[in-house]
């Protein structure tokens, strides 16, 4: 499932992450990188972007973006 | 002999705050050449002599953004003695990306770990020397807001310079990758020092496909080939592709060395409280009020309670000064032409805008507490969906509003915006927004033309300013500002308090920026538009205005308001006369109608504009290019003299448009 996808509360492992150019590099260069865990903590109040916590800090990306990086074990944490 | 050294990091890792400590107030802030990227350079407290530049918060060396290029080329480029790499120590595997990739330059590197006393008070612990080991470089756990371990770090940074000793590892690679990367090192050894690039940074860059890097090379196609050839095969190993593949093998280094040398038994202190600060401050519900809440209260602060006194003082303050001056002049017997140029040329144009200076600085104070507490990243992220239809970021939206006080410091402000597109988007869209000094304008308009419907003119007004924005936007963006801006990929660092000395000299800074402008451009604008209001075509002084050389431009350039609905030359010579602040507008128009009353005044109006046309006339005041203070700081924040001039052209293009479709298309209706 896409990261855009997942509820807040929930999180996953990353498997794939898509996009190309400059915003993949950014994502990658985040920590957003395959086997990564992650957690959606967050909706901002107009429906997007998303608040995310990975790597012990928090990370905010659109939702747009998030539906490019795939996700596996997907469950509330 | 002299040193220079550098300090990098990423955002939000303490970077300002350690600089301050370093340096005091000793600083010159400048731009990198050719890019307006903010270059603050300073000497090290104590020692003259050791030079420590500031390099722009980023978090990876890639070639995408223009932080990131500034910065490896001045790593490259300049030869500093030393990187000073600081780090968050809450938030170390984020932070050690970059340091692995600084430390493949080979230059001596210290590795500041910023915020220890956060990672002590939460019960957690780093084992600094050995992660100095497995690193091989020196680390020193610091805490830049408190001052703790500053002189600590000075001493090291001094050895460090003396012994000049590089990192002593840069192999944090194994596999497919570390074979990629030196069997391409082989290749371009000799490129890479002919070109003055470390050969690891290179092979490294190689690896990822960075395509400035190939270019700096100057590799022959029989090289590329190969470098092909050994990057395809890794893929192929690895059953990734290279940018995925280098990231996944730093990360992948980083978290089996913080396994072994970091304890962390819970989220600090910080990160659990702004978790809370959070449920309220991006609340779903409240998450907007709030932020208007505080904008109001900045604005209401700024505008009225602490600014208006204080800006009332330093206008009075300003005018006894003027008369002072003069009453000095006249008793020396100055000749009149020298006192009019001093007191109504000088004293007036730089004071009318000296006078903003109370308010630029508190907006400042403002803006610096909450940029530096960390609310901004939360505005940005509660915003973006709204501005993102427009092409920018919810990084423009604080610059934006603010544009409703005073578009100075809103342009100001753009510099926080990391993105040198949606920097330069928003300094063309924010004079759009109404600021405080057009009110005068529309109070005096409205009086005499609409005094049943102020309140309704006035909204409409604003209004008008956010449309005509969101337009031009759309605009801009399918035109000029076309492709991709920087990904809206973004740190929401935890809520810390804000540091006094780095808010105190933000301010400084911002104020000194402001007063030189206003004893540059704005004395020279003062001067000039002086001079074509005191004197006639035959250079002799006129003591009635209309008869000058101002009157005289106004009056040719009045036919082409005429479509507008003012063929009028005391409107026309108004709207000049608004380049220099834009309340002048209505003292030009008080002054050339030669009304001596407000009752009069408006007779004299209506003598000038139908309702609609003063309608199209205020259409066109709110529009057209800012005032000379905000073309100055415009032209500076812009970085050229030609864009600020383009800038300028195109507001006022878009004012007498939309002033025209406002008179044509209401002169059918009414």
């Amino acid at each position: 499932m896409t990261l855009d996808l997942v509820k807040p509360g929930e999180g996953g492992t990353i498997t794939v992450v898509g996009g190309e150019g400059a915003l993949r590099r950014r994502l990658l260069d985040m920590g957003l990188t395959p086997r990564t865990k992650v957690m959606v903590r967050k909706v901002a109040p107009m429906g997007d972007p998303i608040e995310l916590f990975l790597r012990g800090y928090v990370l905010t990306i659109r939702a747009e973006d998030a539906a490019k990086i795939e996700l596996e074990e997907v469950h509330k944490q | 002999m002299s040193h220079l050294l550098a300090l990098a990091g990423n955002q939000n890792c303490g970077k300002t705050t350690l600089f301050n400590a370093l340096t005091g107030s000793n600083q010159h802030v400048g731009n990198f050449p050719g890019v307006t990227v903010e270059k603050k350079e300073g000497s090290i407290k104590k020692n003259k002599d050791v030079v420590l530049v500031d390099l722009p918060g980023i978090y990876s060396l890639s070639p995408y953004t223009s932080e990131e290029v500034v910065t490896r080329d001045f790593l490259v480029k300049e030869h500093p003695d030393a990187i000073i790499n600081i780090v968050d120590a809450t938030n170390l595997e984020r932070n050690l990306y970059l340091t692995l990739q600084l430390m493949e330059l080979n230059i001596p590197m210290i590795l500041a770990l910023n915020m220890m006393d956060e990672v002590r008070a939460s019960g957690n612990t780093i084992h600094v020397n050995q992660l100095s080991e497995n690193l091989g470089i020196p680390v020193i756990p610091i805490s830049a807001a408190k001052g703790e371990g500053i002189s600590d770090l000075i001493s090291l940074v001094l050895k460090t310079v003396r012994d000049k000793t590089p990192p002593q590892k840069l192999d944090f690679c194994q596999g497919e990758v570390h074979r990629a990367i030196h069997s391409i090192a082989h290749i371009i050894e000799d490129h890479s020092k002919a070109a003055g690039y470390p050969v690891r940074f290179a092979a490294t860059k190689l690896v990822e496909g960075d395509e400035p890097m190939f270019h700096a090379l100057n590799l022959d196609t029989g090289d590329i080939h190969i470098i092909d050839h050994i990057v395809e095969q890794m893929e192929q190993d690895l059953g990734t592709d290279r940018e995925a593949a280098l990231a996944d093998m730093r990360y992948t280094y980083i978290e089996s060395l913080c396994s072994q040398c970091v304890v962390k038994h819970q989220e600090t202190r910080e990160q659990l409280r702004s978790e809370k600060i959070d449920r309220f401050l991006t609340n779903k519900y409240l998450g907007i009020p709030i932020f208007l809440l505080i904008m109001m209260a900045i604005f209401w602060l700024t505008f009225s309670v602490i600014g208006a006194p204080l800006q009332d003082l330093l206008s009075r303050g300003i005018d006894s000064f003027t008369a002072s001056l003069e009453q000095m002049m006249t008793n020396a017997e100055v000749t009149p032409w020298l006192i009019s140029l001093i007191v109504n040329g000088v004293c007036a144009g730089v004071g009318s805008v000296l006078s903003f200076l109370p308010i630029i600085v508190l907006l400042f104070f403002f803006l610096s507490l909450l940029e530096d507490s960390g609310y901004m990243a939360r505005v940005a992220f509660v915003m973006d969906k709204l501005l993102r239809k427009i092409g920018l970021s919810g990084r423009s939206f604080v610059p934006m509003l603010i544009g409703f006080g005073c578009s100075v410091p809103a342009i100001m402000a753009t510099r926080t915006l990391s993105s040198d597109r949606d920097r330069k988007m928003t300094i063309v869209l924010t004079p759009f927004m109404s600021c405080s000094a057009k009110l005068p304008i529309y109070g005096m308009i409205t009086a005499a033309f609409f005094p049943e419907h102020g309140a309704l003119v006035m909204i409409s007004l604003y209004i008008l300013g956010i449309v005509v924005a969101i337009l031009s936007g759309l605009l801009l963006k399918s035109t000029i500002f076309q492709g991709n801006s920087v990904p809206f990929v973004m740190e929401l660092p935890a809520y810390r308090l804000p540091d006094a000395k780095s808010v105190l000299l933000h301010m400084w800074e911002k104020a000194k920026d402001f007063l030189h402008k206003a004893f540059t451009i704005i004395f020279i604008a003062s001067i000039v538009i002086w001079f074509l209001q005191s004197f006639d075509w035959k250079m002799n002084m006129v003591s009635d205005s209309s008869m000058s050389i101002l009157a005289s431009i106004g009056s040719v350039i009045a036919p082409i308001f005429a479509p507008l609905g003012f063929n009028d030359w005391r409107a026309s010579t108004a709207l000049i006369t608004g380049f220099t602040a834009k309340e002048s507008v209505v003292s030009t128009l008080t002054i050339l109608t030669g009304a001596a009353n407000d009752a009069q005044l408006c007779s004299m109006l209506s003598q000038i504009f139908t309702p609609l046309s003063a309608f199209s006339f205020l259409a066109f005041t709110i529009l057209y290019m800012p005032c000379v203070a905000a073309f100055a700081a415009s032209k500076r924040e812009l970085g050229s003299m030609k864009q600020a001039l383009l800038t300028a052209g195109y507001q006022t293009l878009t004012a007498y448009l939309v002033a025209l479709v406002i008179f044509q298309v209401g002169s059918l209706i009414v």
